[in-house]
Protein backbone atom coordinates (compact mmCIF):
# COMPACT_ATOMS: atom_id res chain seq x y z
CA UNK A 1 0.00 0.00 0.00
CA UNK A 2 2.87 2.59 0.95
CA UNK A 3 4.42 1.73 -2.32
CA UNK A 4 1.42 1.92 -4.29
CA UNK A 5 1.01 5.67 -3.04
CA UNK A 6 4.92 6.38 -3.03
CA UNK A 7 5.54 5.49 -6.79
CA UNK A 8 4.79 8.82 -8.39
CA UNK A 9 6.33 11.00 -5.93
CA UNK A 10 9.82 8.68 -6.51
CA UNK A 11 8.95 9.12 -10.65
CA UNK A 12 9.01 12.64 -10.03
CA UNK A 13 11.82 13.49 -8.05
CA UNK A 14 15.91 12.67 -8.50
CA UNK A 15 15.84 9.15 -6.65
CA UNK A 16 18.71 7.79 -5.10
CA UNK A 17 18.50 10.98 -2.85
CA UNK A 18 15.15 10.89 -2.07
CA UNK A 19 14.58 7.47 -1.30
CA UNK A 20 18.06 7.41 1.22
CA UNK A 21 16.06 10.18 3.03
CA UNK A 22 12.72 9.05 3.56
CA UNK A 23 12.94 5.44 3.89
CA UNK A 24 16.30 5.62 6.50
CA UNK A 25 15.05 3.89 9.63
CA UNK A 26 15.95 5.99 12.35
CA UNK A 27 15.31 6.04 15.89
CA UNK A 28 14.10 9.44 17.43
CA UNK A 29 16.93 11.37 19.45
CA UNK A 30 15.06 11.58 22.97
CA UNK A 31 15.60 7.65 23.18
CA UNK A 32 19.43 8.93 24.30
CA UNK A 33 17.03 10.95 27.15
CA UNK A 34 16.90 8.20 29.75
CA UNK A 35 21.04 7.60 29.73
CA UNK A 36 21.68 11.42 29.05
CA UNK A 37 19.91 12.09 32.33
CA UNK A 38 21.45 9.02 34.17
CA UNK A 39 25.14 10.13 33.76
CA UNK A 40 24.23 13.98 34.42
CA UNK A 41 22.87 12.91 37.99
CA UNK A 42 24.87 9.88 39.12
CA UNK A 43 28.16 10.73 37.42
CA UNK A 44 28.25 14.52 36.69
CA UNK A 45 26.74 14.85 39.56
CA UNK A 46 28.84 12.94 42.08
CA UNK A 47 31.92 14.11 40.46
CA UNK A 48 30.94 17.86 40.61
CA UNK A 49 30.49 17.29 44.14
CA UNK A 50 34.07 16.22 44.28
CA UNK A 51 35.17 19.40 42.84
CA UNK A 52 33.31 21.51 45.45
CA UNK A 53 34.82 19.14 48.18
CA UNK A 54 37.92 19.22 47.03
CA UNK A 55 37.59 23.38 47.58
CA UNK A 56 35.91 23.07 50.92
CA UNK A 57 37.43 23.43 53.85
CA UNK A 58 37.21 20.76 56.89
CA UNK A 59 35.86 21.90 60.33
CA UNK A 60 36.79 19.58 63.13
CA UNK A 61 35.75 15.69 62.21
CA UNK A 62 33.07 15.65 59.12
CA UNK A 63 31.92 18.96 59.13
CA UNK A 64 32.52 21.06 56.01
CA UNK A 65 32.26 24.60 54.66
CA UNK A 66 31.92 25.43 51.30
CA UNK A 67 34.11 27.62 49.54
CA UNK A 68 37.06 28.49 47.40
CA UNK A 69 39.81 27.20 49.60
CA UNK A 70 42.98 25.68 47.29
CA UNK A 71 45.10 24.67 50.42
CA UNK A 72 43.80 21.29 49.63
CA UNK A 73 45.58 21.28 46.83
CA UNK A 74 48.84 22.65 48.18
CA UNK A 75 49.06 20.04 50.55
CA UNK A 76 48.75 17.69 47.46
CA UNK A 77 52.25 19.51 46.22
CA UNK A 78 54.05 18.25 49.04
CA UNK A 79 57.06 16.23 48.77
CA UNK A 80 55.44 12.67 50.06
CA UNK A 81 52.03 13.20 48.12
CA UNK A 82 54.35 13.73 45.13
CA UNK A 83 56.41 10.80 46.10
CA UNK A 84 53.53 8.53 45.85
CA UNK A 85 52.33 10.18 42.35
CA UNK A 86 55.65 9.22 41.19
CA UNK A 87 55.90 5.85 42.25
CA UNK A 88 52.08 5.41 41.09
CA UNK A 89 53.11 6.92 37.52
CA UNK A 90 56.67 4.58 37.43
CA UNK A 91 55.00 1.73 38.60
CA UNK A 92 52.02 1.82 35.95
CA UNK A 93 55.13 2.84 33.56
CA UNK A 94 57.08 -0.18 33.95
CA UNK A 95 54.11 -2.76 34.47
CA UNK A 96 52.83 -1.47 30.65
CA UNK A 97 56.24 -2.16 29.45
CA UNK A 98 56.10 -5.32 31.33
CA UNK A 99 52.86 -5.98 29.74
CA UNK A 100 53.87 -5.50 25.97
CA UNK A 101 57.60 -7.00 26.79
CA UNK A 102 55.38 -10.08 27.75
CA UNK A 103 52.10 -9.65 25.73
CA UNK A 104 53.32 -8.77 22.30
CA UNK A 105 54.95 -12.03 21.23
CA UNK A 106 52.36 -13.68 22.50
CA UNK A 107 49.42 -11.92 20.21
CA UNK A 108 52.21 -12.47 17.43
CA UNK A 109 52.32 -15.71 17.76
CA UNK A 110 48.97 -15.97 17.86
CA UNK A 111 48.34 -14.02 15.13
CA UNK A 112 51.20 -15.50 13.01
CA UNK A 113 51.33 -19.05 13.31
CA UNK A 114 48.37 -20.57 14.55
CA UNK A 115 45.55 -21.48 12.45
CA UNK A 116 42.75 -23.89 13.05
CA UNK A 117 43.43 -22.99 16.86
CA UNK A 118 43.68 -19.28 16.71
CA UNK A 119 40.41 -18.66 18.28
CA UNK A 120 40.89 -21.10 20.85
CA UNK A 121 44.20 -19.64 21.78
CA UNK A 122 42.45 -16.28 22.04
CA UNK A 123 39.72 -17.47 23.85
CA UNK A 124 41.96 -18.92 26.58
CA UNK A 125 43.73 -15.49 26.73
CA UNK A 126 40.51 -13.96 27.31
CA UNK A 127 39.08 -16.42 30.20
CA UNK A 128 41.42 -14.97 33.28
CA UNK A 129 39.93 -11.35 31.54
CA UNK A 130 36.47 -12.36 32.26
CA UNK A 131 37.29 -14.16 35.71
CA UNK A 132 36.88 -12.13 39.21
CA UNK A 133 40.01 -9.75 39.10
CA UNK A 134 40.11 -10.09 42.96
CA UNK A 135 40.04 -13.90 42.98
CA UNK A 136 43.07 -13.96 40.00
CA UNK A 137 44.78 -11.82 42.91
CA UNK A 138 44.52 -13.91 45.43
CA UNK A 139 45.49 -16.50 43.39
CA UNK A 140 48.63 -14.88 42.53
CA UNK A 141 49.25 -14.05 46.42
CA UNK A 142 48.79 -17.45 47.02
CA UNK A 143 51.99 -18.33 44.85
CA UNK A 144 54.14 -15.38 46.21
CA UNK A 145 53.04 -16.41 49.79
CA UNK A 146 56.39 -16.17 51.63
CA UNK A 147 55.45 -19.96 53.16
CA UNK A 148 54.82 -21.58 49.93
CA UNK A 149 56.85 -23.21 47.55
CA UNK A 150 58.06 -20.69 45.18
CA UNK A 151 59.61 -18.61 48.30
CA UNK A 152 60.41 -21.53 50.58
CA UNK A 153 62.44 -23.79 47.46
CA UNK A 154 63.17 -21.35 45.40
CA UNK A 155 63.76 -18.78 47.42
CA UNK A 156 61.74 -16.15 45.81
CA UNK A 157 59.89 -14.17 48.53
CA UNK A 158 58.18 -10.58 47.00
CA UNK A 159 55.15 -10.48 48.13
CA UNK A 160 54.52 -6.86 50.18
CA UNK A 161 57.13 -5.56 48.21
CA UNK A 162 57.22 -3.58 44.82
CA UNK A 163 58.26 -6.83 43.03
CA UNK A 164 55.00 -8.60 43.97
CA UNK A 165 52.76 -5.40 42.49
CA UNK A 166 54.42 -5.33 39.03
CA UNK A 167 54.00 -9.18 38.49
CA UNK A 168 50.31 -8.47 39.99
CA UNK A 169 49.80 -5.60 37.37
CA UNK A 170 51.40 -7.36 34.42
CA UNK A 171 49.36 -10.97 35.51
CA UNK A 172 45.64 -9.10 36.11
CA UNK A 173 46.35 -6.75 32.90
CA UNK A 174 47.74 -8.99 30.69
CA UNK A 175 44.84 -9.81 28.80
CA UNK A 176 43.56 -6.66 27.75
CA UNK A 177 46.72 -5.73 26.62
CA UNK A 178 46.93 -9.27 24.26
CA UNK A 179 43.68 -8.30 22.86
CA UNK A 180 44.03 -4.85 21.24
CA UNK A 181 47.26 -6.05 20.14
CA UNK A 182 46.06 -9.07 18.20
CA UNK A 183 43.16 -7.72 16.51
CA UNK A 184 46.18 -5.35 14.78
CA UNK A 185 48.16 -7.91 13.91
CA UNK A 186 45.38 -9.99 12.05
CA UNK A 187 44.96 -7.35 9.36
CA UNK A 188 48.76 -7.06 9.25
CA UNK A 189 49.38 -8.75 5.20
CA UNK A 190 52.34 -11.40 6.10
CA UNK A 191 52.98 -10.98 1.93
CA UNK A 192 54.78 -7.68 2.87
CA UNK A 193 57.38 -9.73 5.57
CA UNK A 194 57.69 -11.90 2.79
CA UNK A 195 58.66 -9.45 -0.26
CA UNK A 196 61.11 -7.59 1.99
CA UNK A 197 62.85 -10.59 2.99
CA UNK A 198 62.59 -11.59 -0.66
CA UNK A 199 64.32 -8.24 -1.50
CA UNK A 200 66.89 -9.15 1.21
CA UNK A 201 66.06 -7.67 4.60
CA UNK A 202 66.68 -9.64 7.57
CA UNK A 203 64.05 -10.72 9.21
CA UNK A 204 64.29 -8.09 12.31
CA UNK A 205 64.65 -5.35 9.59
CA UNK A 206 61.69 -6.76 8.00
CA UNK A 207 59.52 -7.20 11.63
CA UNK A 208 60.99 -3.58 12.77
CA UNK A 209 60.02 -1.68 9.02
CA UNK A 210 56.65 -3.50 8.79
CA UNK A 211 54.92 -5.25 11.10
CA UNK A 212 56.07 -2.74 13.96
CA UNK A 213 55.26 -0.13 12.35
CA UNK A 214 51.55 -1.48 11.21
CA UNK A 215 50.94 -2.41 14.64
CA UNK A 216 52.08 0.60 16.79
CA UNK A 217 48.40 2.20 17.16
CA UNK A 218 47.36 -1.46 18.50
CA UNK A 219 49.92 -1.03 20.68
CA UNK A 220 49.33 2.44 21.57
CA UNK A 221 45.61 1.52 22.65
CA UNK A 222 46.56 -1.44 24.33
CA UNK A 223 49.24 -0.05 26.59
CA UNK A 224 46.67 2.80 27.32
CA UNK A 225 44.32 0.43 28.41
CA UNK A 226 46.38 -0.99 30.72
CA UNK A 227 48.31 2.19 31.86
CA UNK A 228 45.18 4.00 32.67
CA UNK A 229 43.42 1.64 34.94
CA UNK A 230 46.94 0.72 36.46
CA UNK A 231 47.25 4.09 37.54
CA UNK A 232 44.14 4.51 39.46
CA UNK A 233 44.80 0.98 41.14
CA UNK A 234 43.53 0.04 43.90
CA UNK A 235 43.50 -3.79 45.17
CA UNK A 236 46.34 -4.81 43.76
CA UNK A 237 49.20 -2.39 45.88
CA UNK A 238 46.82 -3.50 48.88
CA UNK A 239 46.78 -7.08 48.62
CA UNK A 240 50.44 -7.91 47.00
CA UNK A 241 51.93 -4.63 48.17
CA UNK A 242 50.40 -5.32 51.98
CA UNK A 243 49.84 -1.36 52.24
CA UNK A 244 53.74 -1.05 52.42
CA UNK A 245 53.82 -0.06 48.75
CA UNK A 246 50.63 2.39 48.29
CA UNK A 247 49.43 4.07 44.86
CA UNK A 248 47.56 6.87 45.04
CA UNK A 249 44.47 5.41 44.96
CA UNK A 250 44.94 3.91 48.49
CA UNK A 251 45.91 7.49 49.38
CA UNK A 252 42.77 8.38 48.28
CA UNK A 253 41.18 5.73 49.94
CA UNK A 254 42.73 6.35 53.59
CA UNK A 255 40.91 9.24 53.21
CA UNK A 256 37.55 8.18 53.07
CA UNK A 257 38.23 5.64 55.43
CA UNK A 258 40.34 6.05 58.03
CA UNK A 259 41.87 9.68 58.39
CA UNK A 260 38.40 10.79 57.29
CA UNK A 261 39.87 14.12 55.43
CA UNK A 262 37.37 14.21 52.49
CA UNK A 263 38.69 17.79 50.94
CA UNK A 264 41.96 16.40 50.67
CA UNK A 265 41.19 13.13 49.38
CA UNK A 266 38.61 15.08 46.85
CA UNK A 267 41.64 17.34 46.05
CA UNK A 268 43.95 13.74 45.70
CA UNK A 269 41.02 12.37 43.61
CA UNK A 270 41.10 15.35 40.70
CA UNK A 271 44.88 15.48 40.82
CA UNK A 272 44.91 12.41 39.54
CA UNK A 273 42.57 12.66 37.23
CA UNK A 274 44.68 15.65 36.00
CA UNK A 275 47.86 13.36 36.09
CA UNK A 276 45.53 10.95 33.73
CA UNK A 277 43.88 13.50 31.26
CA UNK A 278 46.69 13.24 28.81
CA UNK A 279 46.24 9.69 28.04
CA UNK A 280 42.89 9.52 29.00
CA UNK A 281 42.27 12.29 25.86
CA UNK A 282 44.49 10.42 23.82
CA UNK A 283 42.71 7.45 24.30
CA UNK A 284 39.39 8.30 23.83
CA UNK A 285 40.30 9.91 20.70
CA UNK A 286 41.64 6.60 19.36
CA UNK A 287 38.92 4.70 20.78
CA UNK A 288 36.36 7.00 18.74
CA UNK A 289 38.34 6.98 15.59
CA UNK A 290 38.84 2.89 16.04
CA UNK A 291 34.70 2.69 16.45
CA UNK A 292 33.90 4.99 13.66
CA UNK A 293 36.40 3.29 11.13
CA UNK A 294 34.69 -0.39 12.36
CA UNK A 295 37.85 -1.53 13.04
CA UNK B 1 65.93 -18.90 5.54
CA UNK B 2 63.63 -21.64 6.07
CA UNK B 3 65.42 -22.86 9.09
CA UNK B 4 65.86 -19.36 10.87
CA UNK B 5 61.53 -19.10 10.40
CA UNK B 6 60.80 -22.65 11.59
CA UNK B 7 63.73 -22.06 14.95
CA UNK B 8 61.54 -18.25 15.59
CA UNK B 9 58.24 -19.82 14.94
CA UNK B 10 59.82 -22.67 18.07
CA UNK B 11 60.83 -19.68 19.99
CA UNK B 12 57.41 -17.83 20.12
CA UNK B 13 55.66 -21.01 20.83
CA UNK B 14 57.84 -21.59 23.90
CA UNK B 15 57.27 -18.13 24.92
CA UNK B 16 53.89 -18.55 24.36
CA UNK B 17 53.37 -21.52 26.68
CA UNK B 18 55.58 -19.76 29.33
CA UNK B 19 53.03 -17.12 29.30
CA UNK B 20 50.16 -19.31 29.12
CA UNK B 21 52.04 -20.71 32.48
CA UNK B 22 51.96 -17.75 34.33
CA UNK B 23 48.25 -16.73 33.43
CA UNK B 24 46.85 -20.31 34.59
CA UNK B 25 49.18 -21.81 37.31
CA UNK B 26 48.09 -19.47 40.08
CA UNK B 27 44.21 -20.27 39.36
CA UNK B 28 45.18 -23.89 39.19
CA UNK B 29 47.05 -23.95 42.60
CA UNK B 30 43.87 -22.07 43.97
CA UNK B 31 42.05 -24.70 42.46
CA UNK B 32 43.69 -27.25 44.23
CA UNK B 33 44.08 -25.89 46.88
CA UNK B 34 40.70 -25.84 47.64
CA UNK B 35 41.52 -29.32 48.60
CA UNK B 36 44.07 -28.90 51.50
CA UNK B 37 43.99 -30.22 54.70
CA UNK B 38 44.49 -28.01 57.34
CA UNK B 39 48.36 -28.94 58.71
CA UNK B 40 48.58 -31.44 61.49
CA UNK B 41 49.86 -28.39 63.97
CA UNK B 42 46.78 -26.74 63.40
CA UNK B 43 44.92 -30.03 63.43
CA UNK B 44 47.19 -31.22 66.90
CA UNK B 45 45.51 -27.56 68.31
CA UNK B 46 42.50 -27.68 66.90
CA UNK B 47 39.42 -29.92 69.15
CA UNK B 48 36.49 -30.15 66.54
CA UNK B 49 34.83 -32.75 64.75
CA UNK B 50 34.94 -31.16 61.45
CA UNK B 51 38.70 -29.85 60.29
CA UNK B 52 36.61 -27.53 57.91
CA UNK B 53 35.26 -25.52 60.65
CA UNK B 54 38.60 -24.56 61.79
CA UNK B 55 38.54 -20.74 62.43
CA UNK B 56 41.15 -19.08 60.16
CA UNK B 57 42.80 -17.71 62.91
CA UNK B 58 44.14 -20.78 63.81
CA UNK B 59 44.54 -22.26 60.45
CA UNK B 60 48.03 -21.68 59.92
CA UNK B 61 49.82 -22.07 56.64
CA UNK B 62 47.49 -23.34 53.47
CA UNK B 63 49.83 -22.10 50.90
CA UNK B 64 51.73 -25.90 51.27
CA UNK B 65 49.98 -29.42 50.65
CA UNK B 66 49.06 -30.99 53.84
CA UNK B 67 46.42 -33.54 52.19
CA UNK B 68 43.41 -33.96 50.75
CA UNK B 69 40.12 -33.25 51.76
CA UNK B 70 36.45 -31.90 50.06
CA UNK B 71 35.22 -30.64 53.00
CA UNK B 72 35.79 -27.16 52.23
CA UNK B 73 32.93 -27.06 49.86
CA UNK B 74 30.34 -27.82 52.07
CA UNK B 75 32.14 -25.79 54.58
CA UNK B 76 31.82 -22.83 52.19
CA UNK B 77 28.31 -23.27 50.97
CA UNK B 78 27.11 -23.14 54.50
CA UNK B 79 29.43 -20.44 55.44
CA UNK B 80 27.30 -17.49 57.50
CA UNK B 81 29.57 -14.42 56.18
CA UNK B 82 29.73 -15.75 52.64
CA UNK B 83 26.93 -17.04 51.10
CA UNK B 84 23.79 -13.97 52.25
CA UNK B 85 26.84 -11.65 50.75
CA UNK B 86 27.04 -14.03 47.65
CA UNK B 87 23.07 -13.61 47.49
CA UNK B 88 23.36 -10.01 47.92
CA UNK B 89 25.86 -9.89 45.12
CA UNK B 90 23.94 -12.21 42.60
CA UNK B 91 20.81 -9.28 43.66
CA UNK B 92 22.96 -6.40 42.66
CA UNK B 93 23.80 -7.88 39.27
CA UNK B 94 20.88 -9.34 37.57
CA UNK B 95 19.39 -5.76 38.81
CA UNK B 96 22.33 -3.88 37.53
CA UNK B 97 22.54 -6.03 33.97
CA UNK B 98 18.59 -5.61 33.28
CA UNK B 99 18.48 -1.31 33.79
CA UNK B 100 21.98 -0.89 31.97
CA UNK B 101 20.90 -3.19 29.32
CA UNK B 102 17.76 -1.12 28.68
CA UNK B 103 19.05 2.56 29.05
CA UNK B 104 22.22 1.01 26.68
CA UNK B 105 19.65 -0.66 24.59
CA UNK B 106 17.91 2.62 23.98
CA UNK B 107 21.06 5.14 23.72
CA UNK B 108 22.45 2.61 20.68
CA UNK B 109 19.71 2.89 18.78
CA UNK B 110 19.48 6.56 18.83
CA UNK B 111 22.81 6.92 18.63
CA UNK B 112 24.31 4.87 15.66
CA UNK B 113 22.62 6.72 13.06
CA UNK B 114 22.78 10.15 14.87
CA UNK B 115 25.03 13.24 13.28
CA UNK B 116 28.62 12.33 14.49
CA UNK B 117 28.05 16.44 15.76
CA UNK B 118 25.77 14.91 17.85
CA UNK B 119 26.89 11.98 18.89
CA UNK B 120 30.46 12.81 19.97
CA UNK B 121 30.04 14.72 23.14
CA UNK B 122 27.45 11.41 23.70
CA UNK B 123 30.28 9.54 23.19
CA UNK B 124 33.20 11.04 25.34
CA UNK B 125 30.96 11.39 28.15
CA UNK B 126 30.64 7.31 27.46
CA UNK B 127 33.98 6.84 27.61
CA UNK B 128 34.73 9.12 30.23
CA UNK B 129 32.45 6.50 32.48
CA UNK B 130 35.23 4.40 31.85
CA UNK B 131 38.21 5.82 31.90
CA UNK B 132 38.23 7.86 35.13
CA UNK B 133 39.90 5.43 37.71
CA UNK B 134 37.36 3.75 39.86
CA UNK B 135 38.64 4.87 43.34
CA UNK B 136 37.94 8.34 41.85
CA UNK B 137 34.06 7.25 40.88
CA UNK B 138 33.40 5.43 43.89
CA UNK B 139 34.69 8.13 46.56
CA UNK B 140 33.06 10.93 44.98
CA UNK B 141 29.69 8.57 44.65
CA UNK B 142 30.34 7.69 48.17
CA UNK B 143 29.93 11.82 49.14
CA UNK B 144 27.13 12.36 46.49
CA UNK B 145 25.00 9.77 48.21
CA UNK B 146 25.66 10.84 51.50
CA UNK B 147 24.72 14.83 50.59
CA UNK B 148 22.28 13.63 48.47
CA UNK B 149 20.58 12.01 51.56
CA UNK B 150 21.14 14.76 53.90
CA UNK B 151 18.92 16.98 51.23
CA UNK B 152 16.38 14.80 50.37
CA UNK B 153 15.39 12.15 53.35
CA UNK B 154 13.42 9.97 50.36
CA UNK B 155 16.66 8.75 48.79
CA UNK B 156 18.12 5.52 49.78
CA UNK B 157 20.40 5.24 52.55
CA UNK B 158 23.87 3.37 51.74
CA UNK B 159 23.51 0.24 51.13
CA UNK B 160 21.95 -2.09 48.37
CA UNK B 161 20.62 0.68 46.16
CA UNK B 162 23.33 2.65 45.97
CA UNK B 163 25.70 -0.02 44.97
CA UNK B 164 23.32 -0.30 42.32
CA UNK B 165 22.85 3.13 41.65
CA UNK B 166 26.58 3.26 41.41
CA UNK B 167 27.48 0.48 38.99
CA UNK B 168 24.80 1.17 36.35
CA UNK B 169 26.67 4.22 35.31
CA UNK B 170 29.15 2.15 33.94
CA UNK B 171 27.28 -0.93 32.90
CA UNK B 172 25.50 1.43 30.77
CA UNK B 173 28.31 2.00 28.91
CA UNK B 174 29.65 -1.41 28.28
CA UNK B 175 26.18 -2.45 27.00
CA UNK B 176 25.35 0.95 24.97
CA UNK B 177 29.03 -0.30 23.50
CA UNK B 178 28.31 -3.58 22.59
CA UNK B 179 24.96 -3.59 21.31
CA UNK B 180 25.73 -0.01 18.83
CA UNK B 181 28.71 -1.95 17.85
CA UNK B 182 26.32 -5.13 16.60
CA UNK B 183 23.62 -2.28 15.26
CA UNK B 184 26.02 -0.15 13.52
CA UNK B 185 27.30 -3.82 11.76
CA UNK B 186 24.27 -5.25 10.75
CA UNK B 187 23.31 -2.59 8.46
CA UNK B 188 19.78 -0.83 7.59
CA UNK B 189 18.71 -2.52 4.62
CA UNK B 190 16.18 -4.90 6.33
CA UNK B 191 14.51 -2.46 8.30
CA UNK B 192 14.46 -0.51 5.02
CA UNK B 193 13.00 -3.26 3.41
CA UNK B 194 10.17 -3.78 6.55
CA UNK B 195 9.61 0.06 6.17
CA UNK B 196 9.08 -0.47 1.82
CA UNK B 197 6.67 -2.84 2.64
CA UNK B 198 4.59 -0.65 4.63
CA UNK B 199 5.43 -1.86 8.49
CA UNK B 200 5.73 1.06 10.46
CA UNK B 201 7.84 1.92 13.29
CA UNK B 202 7.32 -0.14 16.29
CA UNK B 203 6.28 -3.37 14.30
CA UNK B 204 9.37 -3.05 12.35
CA UNK B 205 11.31 -2.46 15.89
CA UNK B 206 9.50 -5.42 17.28
CA UNK B 207 9.80 -7.84 13.94
CA UNK B 208 13.03 -7.10 12.50
CA UNK B 209 15.56 -5.51 14.82
CA UNK B 210 15.34 -6.47 18.15
CA UNK B 211 15.56 -10.37 17.22
CA UNK B 212 18.97 -9.80 15.05
CA UNK B 213 20.13 -7.49 18.27
CA UNK B 214 18.96 -9.84 20.70
CA UNK B 215 22.53 -11.93 20.84
CA UNK B 216 23.94 -8.43 21.48
CA UNK B 217 21.37 -7.72 23.85
CA UNK B 218 22.11 -11.00 25.87
CA UNK B 219 25.97 -10.66 25.92
CA UNK B 220 25.73 -7.03 27.36
CA UNK B 221 23.70 -8.47 29.74
CA UNK B 222 25.93 -11.45 30.79
CA UNK B 223 29.18 -8.97 30.69
CA UNK B 224 27.15 -6.21 33.41
CA UNK B 225 26.10 -8.91 35.19
CA UNK B 226 29.59 -10.17 35.47
CA UNK B 227 31.28 -6.90 35.56
CA UNK B 228 28.68 -6.17 38.70
CA UNK B 229 28.88 -9.56 40.59
CA UNK B 230 33.38 -8.32 40.88
CA UNK B 231 33.10 -5.16 41.54
CA UNK B 232 35.24 -4.68 44.36
CA UNK B 233 36.16 -1.23 44.74
CA UNK B 234 32.76 1.01 43.98
CA UNK B 235 30.44 -1.01 46.47
CA UNK B 236 33.69 -0.94 49.12
CA UNK B 237 32.76 2.84 49.98
CA UNK B 238 29.12 2.96 48.89
CA UNK B 239 27.37 0.13 50.95
CA UNK B 240 26.89 1.31 54.19
CA UNK B 241 26.53 -1.65 56.35
CA UNK B 242 25.65 -4.35 53.34
CA UNK B 243 28.46 -6.98 52.23
CA UNK B 244 28.77 -8.81 49.08
CA UNK B 245 30.80 -11.26 48.10
CA UNK B 246 33.67 -8.95 46.27
CA UNK B 247 33.63 -7.18 50.02
CA UNK B 248 33.80 -10.13 52.28
CA UNK B 249 36.67 -11.44 49.95
CA UNK B 250 38.77 -8.70 50.21
CA UNK B 251 38.61 -8.84 53.64
CA UNK B 252 39.20 -12.33 54.24
CA UNK B 253 42.40 -12.64 51.52
CA UNK B 254 43.80 -9.55 53.45
CA UNK B 255 42.90 -10.43 56.99
CA UNK B 256 43.08 -14.23 57.09
CA UNK B 257 41.39 -17.30 55.28
CA UNK B 258 40.15 -20.75 55.33
CA UNK B 259 40.35 -23.02 52.10
CA UNK B 260 36.91 -22.60 52.03
CA UNK B 261 37.65 -19.47 50.15
CA UNK B 262 39.53 -21.44 47.44
CA UNK B 263 36.41 -23.23 47.44
CA UNK B 264 33.42 -20.80 47.04
CA UNK B 265 35.73 -19.01 44.00
CA UNK B 266 36.88 -22.50 42.32
CA UNK B 267 32.78 -23.27 41.88
CA UNK B 268 32.48 -19.42 40.72
CA UNK B 269 34.98 -19.69 38.01
CA UNK B 270 33.75 -22.85 37.09
CA UNK B 271 29.98 -21.01 36.55
CA UNK B 272 32.44 -17.60 34.72
CA UNK B 273 33.90 -20.45 32.46
CA UNK B 274 30.31 -21.69 32.01
CA UNK B 275 28.62 -18.28 30.89
CA UNK B 276 31.86 -17.32 28.83
CA UNK B 277 31.14 -20.46 26.70
CA UNK B 278 27.86 -19.80 26.43
CA UNK B 279 28.23 -16.23 25.64
CA UNK B 280 30.87 -17.27 22.81
CA UNK B 281 28.24 -20.10 21.70
CA UNK B 282 25.92 -17.36 21.16
CA UNK B 283 27.98 -14.80 19.50
CA UNK B 284 29.35 -17.35 17.12
CA UNK B 285 26.54 -18.50 16.37
CA UNK B 286 24.59 -15.15 15.04
CA UNK B 287 27.65 -13.63 13.24
CA UNK B 288 29.87 -16.16 12.35
CA UNK B 289 33.06 -17.56 13.22
CA UNK B 290 35.93 -14.63 12.81
CA UNK B 291 32.86 -11.72 14.13
CA UNK B 292 32.47 -14.04 16.96
CA UNK B 293 35.72 -13.78 18.03
CA UNK B 294 35.75 -9.99 17.19
CA UNK B 295 33.22 -9.62 19.65
CA UNK B 296 34.64 -11.46 22.57
CA UNK B 297 37.65 -9.56 21.85
CA UNK B 298 36.88 -6.11 21.26
CA UNK B 299 34.70 -5.95 24.21
CA UNK B 300 37.16 -5.82 27.00
CA UNK B 301 39.02 -3.63 24.60
CA UNK B 302 36.07 -1.18 24.58
CA UNK B 303 35.58 -1.58 28.21
CA UNK B 304 38.72 -1.04 29.98
CA UNK B 305 38.08 -3.63 32.67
Amino acid sequence: MAVAEKTPEVAAVPVATRRRRSFRPRYPAWLTAPSLLYYVVFFLGPMAILVAFSLATQQGFGSLRYGFDTSQYGLVGTSLYLTIFERTLLMASVGTVLTIAVGYPVAYWMARYLSTYKMLALLIIVVPFWTSFLIRTYALKIILDPHGYLAQDLGINVLYTKYAVAVGLVYDYLPLFILPVFASLERMDWNLIEAATDLGARPFTAFREITLRLTLPGVVTGALLVFIPMTGEYIIPNILGGGNYEFVGNVIGDQFNEAQNQPFGSALSIALMAALSVFVIVYILFATKEEQFGA
Amino acid sequence: MPKLRLKAKYAFTAWAVVVYAFLFLPILVMAVFAFNKPSSVALAAFHGSNICSIPPTQIGNITVWNGFTSCWFSAGLHDPTYIPAILTSLQIAAEAAIIATVLGLCAALALARMKPRFRAPFDSLVYLTLVVPEIVIAVASLIFFVQVRNHFPGFPQLGKATILIGQVVFNASVAMLIIRARFVGMGDTLEEAAYDLGSGPLATFRQITLPRLLPAILAAALLSFTFSFDDYVLPAFTNGTTNTWPIVLYSAVRFGLTPAVNALATIMLGITLTAVIITAVILRRSRGRVAAGQAVTRLPGLVGR
